[in-house]
């Protein structure tokens, strides 16, 4: 049995399909990203693996133990970095590390709480409150938050989609750095198939929606850590590229509808507004009125 | 040859506290009529502020533009826009926004004729079924979508696209880039885009000009892209010389977008008459 399994998994919302025939198997010590559409489904699949929402059909299990409910085992990291915006970084981690943890002492609390604001490098900016961070930043506590807690599992929801293209590199080589460290088990969804060639394991796309399912698992085997540039040159970044990007934009268009539908464009010039509109109607011009011929000049 | 659109040492000078800022200087550029030219750089580097002195939105401190053979002074239909937020009317349907600028340029058309064009452009771009609903019901790609058929919808000289794309999720993104180069080849448009998406500028230029980083950006060189057309996603990734075509882009934006390194580049492919590539280094 693996570590985290979903068997047979799905979810509606009412009548409308939302997953089906979700099967997934990772191992411990495993890093898997699972690449979609935004609106296909992934935050309800990251939902269920903790314990927000409960599965219409099949099981999901960690450790061998049925998931029922949310719990410190499973760390999360949205989006939207769900801060307490009245507590400076450091209470917002160690409200965590109390909930975890209320048999240690308060000395062990804020000790632990300073060691994960450390791993994420953010221990000069502890005492600011989330208004006075930016965006990466913001980022980094959560992520401090989750590790916190210890967790058997990381479960990161789309954790770097709020942040601009030079902040989402840098973090990305941080979650890289920290996975390397601790050796944590993780699912991060992404809609971006590069985020996951340079970080996972294991990429599995999930198809876009209503009724989404995982598709084929593509393996990553290049070493960590990965090197932007240089990842250019192997040979499985390429086809992976390609082969994850067929593979999703292909089952989008599966739920596309096809009309034939006759269509009329008009062949007008368009009007030069700069110039003071004449009295009166008057036609249009037509590409065909405007006629180069062959004059004589004398 | 003649060129369709031409810049002379266009230059933009903001004055601040401290006197004032140069923050574009001497841009040079030409481009042929039909051409697909993406402008890269990074953010903040004054890519989007060429490009909105092309649209007359932004007056010029110095220098000049010519489009096809007449000086731009002042916005004006002939330049079609797309912005990074497609900037909609939200009180108006898809179709109400489309029009409204159709109304304009065609004046003199009957309105059925000027309705057919509308619809004939959110039909291309995939809107047939939702040309009728407003923004909010639409998801941020399907206004984007929007967006582009409002500006081919005008018929411009020239199309002018400021990070179309950018706020969208990589996916869709890729959804929108063929939904663009096929709306492209079919009105034989010219087209000048600003992104910092390397794997955009590649799939869809016949060239690609890197900025330097401001203040005082500049042209830092121009890259020749010769993938076959029309252009399929997947055929482009394969393209033997795509990955170095990247690598290089990638390695401009990361060092020689810093001008003190700039005279240490050479070019990726070797030069020889059927490469998909050449470089061009800017001889100012």
């Amino acid at each position: 049995m693996a570590f985290l399994e979903l068997k047979n998994v799905g979810k509606h919302f009412g009548t409308t399909e939302v997953l089906r025939d979700i099967d997934l198997s990772i191992e411990q010590g495993e890093f898997v990203a699972i690449v979609g559409f935004s609106g296909s489904g992934k935050t309800t699949l990251i939902s269920l693996i903790a314990g927000l929402l409960q599965p219409d059909e099949g099981t999901i299990t960690l450790n061998d133990l049925e998931i029922s409910a949310p719990g410190p085992d499973r760390g999360i990291v949205f989006q939207n970095y769900s801060l307490l915006p009245w507590l400076t970084a450091f209470e917002n981690v160690l409200l965590a590390v109390e909930q975890a943890f209320p048999n240690w002492s308060a000395a062990k609390k804020r000790q632990h709480t300073e060691k994960y604001l450390a791993l994420v490098n953010l221990s000069p900016a502890r005492d600011r409150k989330p208004g006075e961070l930016s965006g990466g930043m913001k980022q980094r506590v959560a992520v401090a938050r989750a590790l916190a807690l210890e967790p058997q599992i990381l479960l990161l929801d789309e954790p770097l989609s709020a942040l601009d293209a030079l902040t989402r590199a840098t973090l990305q080589e941080e979650i890289s750095r920290i996975r390397e460290e601790t050796r944590k088990t993780v699912v991060l969804i992404t809609n971006d198939p590069d985020e996951g060639i340079y970080l996972a394991d294991r990429i599995i796309p999930l198809t876009a929606g209503p009724g989404a399912t995982l598709g084929p698992s593509f393996r990553v085997d290049i070493p960590h850590p990965r090197d932007r540039k240089s990842i250019n040159h192997h040979a499985q970044f390429k086809t992976m590229r390609r082969g994850i990007g067929d593979f999703l934009l292909g089952s989008r268009r599966e739920h596309h509808q096809f009309a034939t539908r006759k269509l009329i464009l008009p062949q007008i010039e368009p009007e030069d507004l700069s110039l003071p509109r004449p009295m009166g109607r008057r036609r249009p011009v037509r590409p065909k009125e405007i006629q180069r011929e062959l004059i004589e000049l004398e | 040859m003649s060129h369709f659109l031409e810049l002379f040492n266009l230059t933009k000078v903001y004055a601040t506290p401290s006197g004032p800022t140069v923050i574009v200087k001497d841009f040079n550029l030409r481009i042929k009529r039909g051409e697909f030219v993406c402008l890269i750089g990074h953010s903040g580097c004054g890519k989007s502020t060429v490009l909105s002195m092309i649209a007359g939105l932004n007056e010029l401190s110095g220098g000049g533009m010519i489009l096809a053979g007449r000086e731009l002074v002042g916005p004006g239909p002939d330049r079609g826009v797309v912005f990074q937020s497609p900037c909609l009317l939200p009180w108006l349907t898809a179709f109400e926004n489309v029009m409204l600028g159709v109304d304009q340029v065609f004046h003199p058309a009957p309105k059925p004729e000027r309705r057919q064009i509308a619809e004939y452009y959110l039909s291309v771009v995939g809107l047939a079924h939702a040309m009728h609903k407003k923004p909010a019901e639409l998801s941020q790609g399907m206004r984007q979508r929007v967006g582009i058929a409002r500006a081919f919808a005008l018929s411009p000289r020239m199309l002018l696209l400021d990070e179309p794309f950018g706020m969208l999720d990589s996916l869709t993104r890729m959804e929108l880039q063929q939904v663009l180069i096929e709306l492209w080849r079919r009105d034989q448009k010219t087209a000048l885009m600003v992104t910092h998406d390397v794997d955009e500028a590649l799939f869809l230029s016949d060239r690609i000009v890197m900025m330097t980083n401001g203040p005082e950006a500049e042209v830092g060189a121009i890259l020749e892209v010769n993938f076959p057309r029309p252009r399929e996603r997947g055929a482009v990734l394969e393209h033997p010389d795509y990955y170095k075509l990247r690598e290089y882009l990638i390695d401009f934006l990361e060092v020689r977008a810093h001008k003190k390194n700039l005279v240490t580049h050479h070019p990726p492919v070797e030069p020889r008459p059927a490469a998909a590539a050449s470089v061009l280094v800017n001889s100012n």
